[in-house]
């Protein structure tokens, strides 16, 4: 049997006719068992999106079909109210900070361990990457108390810089990886031409270091995106909240409103559904890959 | 290693600025990570020898009581087996599930790449997002189980009842992760060698002999990498918990992380809640560090 390539499905007729009628009803029952996965996955989802656009009384008798009428105002309303686009400026503005500090702080500090050769490098290395190990949980309560002497409780950038402290220690690694294997030419070419390190590192290596740069930015942007504990702790005002902290007081406020609640979650999870449509072939291996080596 | 040009004495770079140029790099992500990742830790290990209420600094030295109250704590030991269940649940769920949907799915099937998107997709919403849907659909009165009698009850108000409630949510965090699992067992499934199942089927060899003398101990790296995920994505549970029951009914959800909010944060007992950090840091540290040594011996 050949090696089971996604990008060769289209073949997938001829090669499952040759053997003979046993292995179509295994193919059969194998994309039944998926489909039925699918829909597990799909139907939470969908039921959710169709729930918006429901009354509360049509959503209690009528949880997983079609709105008998489709009510449009329950997304209007949302839609409609600064406030949900506050939330997702605010959730834009930090996700995007974090990720551009991220990539340059931590391409910066893996271009140093890995192309300069200095007392201490190992050690340092092994201090950066210790990272991996810290739980959130246990840095909450201090960093609370370091953001207020600061005087940065409240505001974005108090939750921007410890959430690129947080992403750290997987984007040196991975940089680190990335710089390793680019081709020695490179280097000799640019040093016999007089390249500095900073030029070299900024007009040569960032610009060949887009996948990477690709994977660092998916995995950090989806995590600031989704963050809650920790604006939950730092953030007090309502006109600072990101959206996670607003979909939990929506929530709250609106109670046992579920149609309300159903159409709020869906403009919520919008944005990163389309993000991940978009790109999904980057996103899942930019996921996946991060967690692996690191 | 590209010696000639790593060195500190690369053409045109001397020798003294080597070290200038390793701060220039260095210097902004050391500064950013020590100061907002490090430093915190260490304070917690420090604040958790104090009774502090976050004000001023801390004065009153209480020594290891904070973590003989956390230890003494039932509702800490409460949290614990949670997480343990947590884990326990998700082993047994996630990591077959996803490895036999990896194989289905790594044969010649047709809209291969469509349901490998289907099935990654709860991976990227946020917890509290898949929180919230199941709590909306496993709500009694207008959820999907409305109405429906399960288990001999009158309506299924699955959050509330503390028998269900953690099962409940150990299955969202099944259906959020699975998808990611099963990635990564696709991806492990790739790098095994084809030309052993075909030996193998020379020699006369089953489906399910395929599975069990090849994939499996060929898989078992990655069996033992999503099995770490698993342990630590459960140790660290807590946006879930929050969405869908804030840890009740009577703490029957309460995990580690929602301990150290509930009885830490929100009361601001700062040393206290530093404890339970530093607590849940050695328990995230043992456990890997356990399970890194148990699977290393298969992997």
């Amino acid at each position: 049997m050949p090696k089971g390539n996604p990008s060769t499905v289209r073949d997938s007729a001829a090669a499952g006719r040759a053997p003979g009628r046993r292995v179509d009803v295994g193919r059969v029952l194998v994309c039944a068992v998926l489909s039925v996965f699918a829909l597990v996955v799909l139907v939470p989802l969908v039921a959710t999106v169709l729930g918006g656009f429901k009354t509360l009384g049509d959503l209690r008798v009528n949880p997983l079909g079609l709105p008998s009428t489709w009510v449009w105002s329950n997304y209007g309303d949302i839609l409609l109210s600064a406030d949900y686009w506050v939330m997702l400026r605010n959730s834009l503005v930090v996700a995007f900070l974090a990720v551009v500090f991220t990539i340059l702080v931590a391409s910066m500090a893996a271009f140093a361990f890995s192309q300069l050769r200095f007392f201490g490098s190992k050690f340092l290395l092994g201090y950066v990457v210790m990272g991996l190990m810290f739980p959130t949980a246990t840095a909450i309560l201090p960093l609370f108390i370091l953001i207020r002497d600061l005087g940065l409780m409240d505001s974005h950038i108090g939750l921007v810089l410890p959430k690129v402290a947080g992403g750290i220690s997987v984007a040196v690694v991975l940089f680190a990886n990335y710089f390793r294997n680019l081709p020695g030419e490179l280097f000799d070419a640019a040093f016999v031409d007089g390249c500095g390190y900073f030029r070299f590192y900024w007009e040569i290596v960032l610009p060949l270091s887009g996948p990477i740069i690709a994977t660092v930015a998916i995995i950090n942007f989806v995590a600031s995106w989704n963050t809650y504990f920790l604006p939950m702790v730092l953030l007090s005002t309502p006109e600072l909240f990101t959206w996670p902290l607003g979909l939990m007081d929506y929530t709250d406020e609106r109670g046992s409103d579920w149609q309300m609640i159903c159409a709020f979650v869906t403009l919520t999870m919008l944005p990163m559904i389309v993000v991940f449509l978009a790109a999904q072939r980057h996103v899942i291996s930019g996921l996946t890959s991060g967690a692996v080596k690191s | 290693m590209k010696t000639a040009v790593t060195g500190p004495l690369s053409p045109g770079i001397p020798q003294r600025s080597t070290l200038a140029l390793v701060t220039l790099f260095l210097c902004p992500g050391l500064l950013i990570y020590t100061v907002f990742m490090v430093w915190p830790v260490a304070q917690a290990a420090m604040f958790s020898f104090f009774d502090w209420n976050g004000f001023g600094w801390p004065a009153d030295f209480t020594g290891l009581r904070n973590f003989v109250s956390v230890l003494n704590d039932p509702l800490f030991w409460k949290a614990f087996g949670n997480n343990l269940y947590l884990i326990v649940f998700m082993m047994a769920t996630v990591v077959p599930v996803a490895l036999g949907l990896s194989v289905v799915i790594a044969r010649r099937i047709p809209f291969a790449i469509t349901f490998r998107l289907i099935f990654f997709l709860p991976y990227v919403l946020a917890d509290l997002t898949a929180g919230l849907i199941w709590r909306y659909l496993l709500d009694g009165d207008y959820g999907m189980l409305s109405g429906v009698s399960l288990f001999g009850l009158d309506e299924a108000y699955v959050l509330a009842n503390p028998q269900l409630a953690l099962t409940a949510v150990a299955v969202v965090m099944v259906w959020k992760s699975f998808g990611f699992h099963l990635i990564l067992f696709v991806a492990g499934l790739q790098q095994i060698d084809h030309s052993l199942y075909e030996a193998a089927e020379i020699d006369g060899a089953g489906p399910f002999q395929k599975l069990t003398r090849i994939t499996i101990p060929l898989l078992a790296p990655t069996i033992a990498l999503s099995g770490f995920f698993v342990v630590i994505s459960s140790i660290q549970a807590f946006d879930m918990i929050m969405a869908m029951t804030t840890g009740g009914p009577s703490r029957s959800t309460s995990t580690m992380v929602h301990y150290l909010y509930a009885d830490g944060i929100a009361s601001m007992r700062i040393g206290f809640g530093s404890a339970i950090g530093v607590v849940i840091f050695f328990i995230t540290l043992a456990f890997s560090a356990t399970y890194r040594k148990l699977s290393g011996r298969y992997a």
